[in-house]
C-alpha cells in the first residue's frame, strides 16, 4: 500500500485528512471521536474574544431531491470559556499524541490580544496555529475575521505581530470574499506566515422559506448574511487554490486545502492543483466522522493504482496545466459522435444544442423513440450534448485536428487569420 | 359448498380489496421519484399516451412542488388522469417505452406521480378550469362514461351546455362498474365523475336508457348535436351445452356486482373457472379469489404468447393463487340438477396465424374434465349490436363505424370510446371524447 502519512510544516498525522475549523472541532468529545474514526488531524474551533451564538444557525441547498448541496452558517468564534478549550486541548494531545492538532485563533485588533491569546494556546503543546482571516459574519462587523482577510495591509501587520511570538507553525486562514485571494495570501506570506489554508466561506443568501417569506436561517423573524460551504463551493476553492499556486511567492508555502471537500476524490482534486493536505467540514456534519474511513482507503487505492508512492508524488502534478485561455491551442478541435446502439433516444443532446447551442444535431421523427446524429460540420466541440447525455460513453468527443501545428490565440492574431470561422 | 357469499370476515374482505398499487406515501416520496425524470425532449411516453398527456412537463412540476401545475398539465389532456393513473396498463404505455427501460433500469414510476397529484386535486377540489360563458349551444352525451365525461368536459370548457343520459344510477361507466375493486374504489369513482361535473355546464340525467327512457330522434329534434358513448357491455356466449346451468355466470355481471354491492353479498363459488386471459379475465380471477373462492382455474385456448393481457396483470393473478391451463377450450358444461358441476375441456394446439394474427388454436381430440361449482365466462365483450342497429346508424356488427373526430353516419351524431372501437382502454375512450368533442365544436362551429 501507498504511504499517505502527511507532513505539513512538520506536523505530521496519519493522513492528510483533517477537520476544519468548526463545530465538529469546538470541544474535546468531538475531536476524541474523530481522532477514534480516523481522522488525521483537526483545526480546533476558533479561539478567541468571547461571543455568543444565536439559533437558529444553519441553512441548507437541496438540489432535486438530493440534500444538503450547500450548506450555510451564522455561528461566530467558539462560544465556550478559553480555559475551557485550553484544558481540553491539552486532554486530547495527550490521548492522541499522532495526530495533529492545530488551533484556530481570532483575536481584537491588537498587538497585545494576539500575543496573549497565542502565548495560552502554545501552552497547550498544540502543534500550529491558524489565523482565521476569514470569518465572513458576526465578528466583520467588529473588524476581524473577513475584515482582515479583506485588506492585504492589515493582513500583513496581524502576521507580523503573531509571528513576532509563534514557536510553532502559523498557518493563515483566506476568505474567499474578495475577487482574488492572492494580495492577501502575498501579505501574508511576506508578513512572515509559514502556510496559507483556503477557502473559509462565502457570504451568501441559501434562499427563503416560500411560507413564512423569511430567508433561512429563520433567527425570530429575521436572518443575516451567513457563510457558504459544501460541495456546491467546491469549484470556487479549486480555483482560488489554483490561483495562490500559480503565483511566483504564495507557491512558495504549503497550502491546506478547504471548500466542499466530501470523497478522497476531492481532496486527490485539491492535492492535484497544489493543496499539501485537505480540511473537511460539512460532508462531516451531513453523515457523521466515519466517511473518513472511505477517503483514506479509496486514497489509497488510487495511489496505489496510479504508483504513487507518498503523497508528494503528485501534490501540485496538475498545476502546470492550468493555463491562460491565450495559450490554448486553436487548431485542437474534437466532433461529439452518438454511439446509436447505446443511445436511448431521450433527446436531451438534441434540444440542448438546438435551443441553446450550435444545432448541430439531426433528429428523425420514430414513434415511440426519435434518432438523431450528428452534423459533423455544424459541431464546434463545446461538449454540451456530452454533458447532459445520461448514458455512459455514448456521446463522446473525437479529436479532428484543424492543423497539425499547435497555434494559440497570440499566433493567430499575429499571422492575421481570418476570424469567425470555426 | 357450493356458490355462496359471506365466505370471509369484513377485515379479510377490507385486505383483499385493498388499493394495489399504494400512493406515494408523502411528497418526498413523490419528489424523489420525480427527481429521478430526465426530462426527455419529444419524449416517447407522450407518444406512447392514447391521451398525449406531458408526461415529462407534469413530473418536472411535481419536483418543482407546482403540484397544482402538474395535475392540470395531465387534466388538460385527460380529464379522468386520475383513474387512468390507477388503470392503465402502463407497463404497455408510457411507462413501457420510458428511456430508462433501455438503460436496463427501472422506467419511471409515471402513474404513481400522475396519481400524486391527480388525487390530490380531486381530493381538494382544485378548480383548475373555468369554461367560457354559455354560447347557447346544447348537447346531448349518452353515457357517463370516460368517451361521454370526456367529450362533456371539453365541450363545456368552450361554453357548450351538456346533458348527459346515464342508464346506471352512477356516472363513471366501465371506471364504476367493470374494472377491479382493488385498482378503484366506489368512492374514487364518484368524487372523480364530481370533480369532472365541478367545471359547471353539465347535467347528468342518471336512470335513462337509450332506448328505452330516451331515443335517438329525440335527442337529435333537442339538441344541436349528440354524442353517443354507449361502450359494450354484453359478454360473448361460450355457445357450448349447459352453457344455461345455473352457476354460469358472465364476467361482465360478476365485476358489476362486486362493484356495486358491498363484497360480503357477492356470491362466489368454491372451484370457480374462468374462461378467457384478457384483463377482464383476470379481474374477475383475482376478485374470484379475493372474495373467497378456494380454487380459480383460469382457461384460454391459446398460449401465454398470444394472451391478450399484460404480464403484469398475469402476474397478479399468479401471485394471487389462481391456477392456469394453457391451450385448453370449453366443450360442455355437466350438470347435476340444473346446477354446473364440471366444465369439460378440449385440449388444443396452436395451428396458422388467424385473422387477428395470432396462433389459431385447433383441437386435438382429447379433453380434460374440471370439476367445477362456477364458471365465469370473460370470453370477450360485444357491442349493443340490437340497440345500435335500432337506431340506424352505419355499424359493423353493433360497432358504430365513424370518421375521424367521431363523425357518424347521421349529421349532427358522432360516437366513440368502446361503442366504435369494440372495447379498448379507459385511456382510449378518453382520447375518443377528445376527438368527438373536436368534431362536434367544429360541426357547431364553436
Amino acid at each position: 500500500m501507498a504511504d499517505i502519512s502527511s507532513n505539513f510544516l512538520g506536523i505530521k498525522s496519519p493522513n492528510p485528512f483533517w477537520l476544519a475549523s468548526a463545530p465538529p472541532t469546538d470541544k474535546k468529545i468531538n475531536v476524541l471521536r474523530a481522532f477514534e474514526a480516523g481522522w488525521g488531524g483537526v483545526v480546533w474551533k476558533t479561539l478567541g474574544t468571547q461571543v455568543k451564538n444565536v439559533s437558529s444557525r444553519y441553512s441548507a441547498v437541496d438540489y432535486h431531491g438530493s440534500r444538503v448541496m450547500g450548506f450555510n452558517n451564522i455561528e461566530l468564534i467558539s462560544d465556550r470559556p478559553l480555559d475551557i478549550n485550553l484544558i481540553e486541548i491539552k486532554e486530547v494531545l495527550k490521548e492522541f499524541p499522532d495526530r495533529a492538532m492545530v488551533v484556530s485563533l481570532m483575536a481584537d485588533n491588537d498587538r497585545e490580544s494576539w500575543h496573549e491569546l497565542i502565548k495560552k494556546v502554545q501552552d497547550t503543546g498544540a502543534h500550529g496555529l491558524e489565523l482565521n482571516f476569514g470569518c465572513p459574519h458576526g465578528m466583520t462587523e467588529r473588524g476581524m475575521g473577513a475584515a482582515v482577510g479583506q485588506d492585504p495591509e492589515i493582513a500583513r501587520m496581524v502576521v507580523e505581530w503573531v509571528m513576532e511570538i509563534a514557536t510553532i507553525p502559523v498557518i493563515t486562514k483566506l476568505t474567499p470574499n474578495v475577487h482574488s485571494v492572492v494580495p492577501t495570501g502575498l501579505a501574508s506570506v511576506l508578513g512572515g506566515t509559514n502556510a496559507l489554508s483556503l477557502i473559509n466561506t462565502i457570504q451568501s443568501v441559501t434562499g427563503i422559506d416560500l411560507d413564512t417569506l423569511i430567508p433561512n436561517p429563520n433567527v425570530g423573524g429575521k436572518s443575516a448574511f451567513g457563510g457558504y460551504c459544501g460541495p456546491a463551493v467546491k469549484p470556487i476553492a479549486l480555483k482560488f487554490l489554483t490561483t495562490i499556486a500559480q503565483n511566483e511567492i504564495t507557491r512558495k508555502v504549503p497550502v491546506s486545502g478547504i471548500g466542499g471537500i466530501s470523497t478522497w476524490k476531492d481532496a486527490v482534486e485539491f492535492m492535484l492543483l497544489g493543496a499539501s493536505n485537505v480540511q473537511v467540514c460539512t460532508a462531516a456534519m451531513k453523515h457523521g466522522f466515519r466517511i473518513v474511513e472511505d477517503m483514506i482507503e479509496g486514497l489509497n487505492y488510487w495511489m496505489d493504482d496510479k504508483g504513487f508512492k507518498t503523497l508528494n508524488d503528485f501534490i501540485g502534478k496538475s498545476v502546470h496545466t492550468m493555463s491562460n485561455w491565450e495559450d490554448l491551442d486553436i487548431n485542437y478541435h474534437v466532433i461529439a459522435n452518438i454511439n446509436q446502439d447505446k443511445c436511448v433516444h431521450c433527446g436531451l443532446c438534441y434540444i440542448a444544442c438546438e435551443d441553446t447551442s450550435h444545432q448541430s444535431i439531426t433528429l428523425d421523427y420514430g414513434k415511440p423513440y426519435n434518432k438523431y446524429t450528428i452534423k459533423e460540420e455544424e459541431c464546434v466541440g463545446c461538449n454540451l450534448c456530452n454533458l447532459v447525455c445520461p448514458v455512459d460513453d455514448c456521446i463522446t468527443m473525437v479529436e479532428h485536428r484543424k492543423a497539425d501545428e499547435y497555434m494559440n490565440w497570440k499566433d493567430f492574431q499575429r499571422l492575421g487569420l481570418p476570424l469567425n470561422d470555426h | 359448498m357450493a356458490i355462496t357469499n359471506f365466505r370471509l370476515t369484513t377485515d379479510e374482505y377490507t385486505e383483499n380489496f385493498s388499493d394495489i398499487h399504494p400512493p406515494f406515501e408523502n411528497l418526498t416520496a413523490a419528489l424523489v421519484e420525480a427527481n429521478r425524470c430526465i426530462f426527455c425532449y419529444d419524449a416517447p411516453c407522450i407518444k406512447s399516451c392514447p391521451t398525449s398527456i406531458n408526461v415529462p412537463k407534469f413530473i418536472k412540476q411535481i419536483a418543482t412542488e407546482n403540484i397544482k401545475g402538474s395535475a392540470h398539465t395531465i387534466f388538460d389532456s385527460n380529464i379522468m388522469g386520475g383513474g387512468c393513473s390507477k388503470v392503465c396498463p402502463v407497463e404497455k404505455l408510457c411507462e413501457g417505452s420510458c428511456v430508462y427501460n433501455l438503460m436496463e433500469e427501472e422506467p419511471i414510476q409515471i402513474a404513481r406521480l400522475q396519481r400524486y397529484s391527480t388525487e390530490k386535486a380531486i381530493r381538494e377540489k382544485w378548480p383548475l378550469f373555468t369554461r367560457k360563458p354559455s354560447n347557447g349551444k346544447k348537447v346531448a352525451v349518452v353515457g357517463a362514461g370516460p368517451a361521454g365525461l370526456s367529450c362533456a368536459h371539453v365541450l363545456s370548457r368552450q361554453g357548450v351546455d351538456v346533458t348527459i343520459y346515464e342508464k346506471e344510477a352512477k356516472g363513471g361507466g366501465l371506471m364504476t362498474y367493470g374494472i377491479a375493486a382493488y385498482k378503484v374504489t366506489p368512492e374514487f369513482c364518484e368524487d372523480e365523475v364530481n370533480y369532472v361535473l365541478s367545471l359547471g355546464g353539465i347535467e347528468i340525467n342518471y336512470n335513462q336508457e337509450l332506448g328505452k327512457n330516451i331515443t335517438l330522434p329525440e335527442l337529435q329534434s333537442q339538441y344541436d348535436a349528440v354524442y353517443i358513448g354507449i361502450g359494450v357491455g354484453l359478454a360473448r356466449q361460450l355457445e357450448i351445452p349447459g352453457e344455461h346451468l345455473e352457476g354460469v355466470e358472465d364476467a361482465i355481471s360478476f365485476i358489476y356486482d362486486i362493484r356495486s354491492k358491498p363484497f360480503n353479498q357477492v356470491k362466489v363459488g368454491e372451484n370457480v373457472a374462468v374462461i378467457g386471459m384478457g384483463m377482464t379475465a383476470i379481474d374477475a380471477a383475482t376478485q374470484a379469489k379475493r372474495l373467497g373462492a378456494k380454487q380459480v382455474t383460469m382457461v384460454y385456448r391459446r398460449t401465454e404468447a398470444e394472451m391478450p393481457c399484460t404480464q403484469v396483470e398475469l402476474d397478479i393473478a399468479k401471485l394471487d393463487g389462481c391456477n392456469i391451463i394453457w391451450l385448453a377450450a370449453p366443450k360442455e358444461v355437466l350438470g347435476v340438477d340444473g346446477k354446473a358441476t364440471a366444465l369439460v375441456c378440449s385440449k388444443m394446439i396452436l395451428g396458422e396465424p388467424d385473422a387477428s394474427g395470432r396462433r389459431s388454436p385447433i383441437e386435438t381430440g382429447e379433453t380434460i374434465v374440471l370439476e367445477v361449482d362456477m364458471i365465469i365466462k370473460a370470453a370477450g365483450q360485444m357491442p349493443f349490436e340490437s340497440l345500435v342497429s335500432g337506431l340506424s346508424l352505419e355499424n359493423k356488427y353493433g360497432k358504430i363505424t365513424t370518421d375521424a373526430h367521431g363523425v357518424t353516419s347521421l349529421n349532427g351524431v358522432f360516437a366513440g370510446g368502446d361503442c366504435v372501437n369494440g372495447g379498448r382502454e379507459v385511456v382510449d375512450a378518453v382520447q375518443a371524447g377528445k376527438d368527438g368533442a373536436a368534431g362536434i365544436l367544429e360541426f357547431l362551429s364553436v
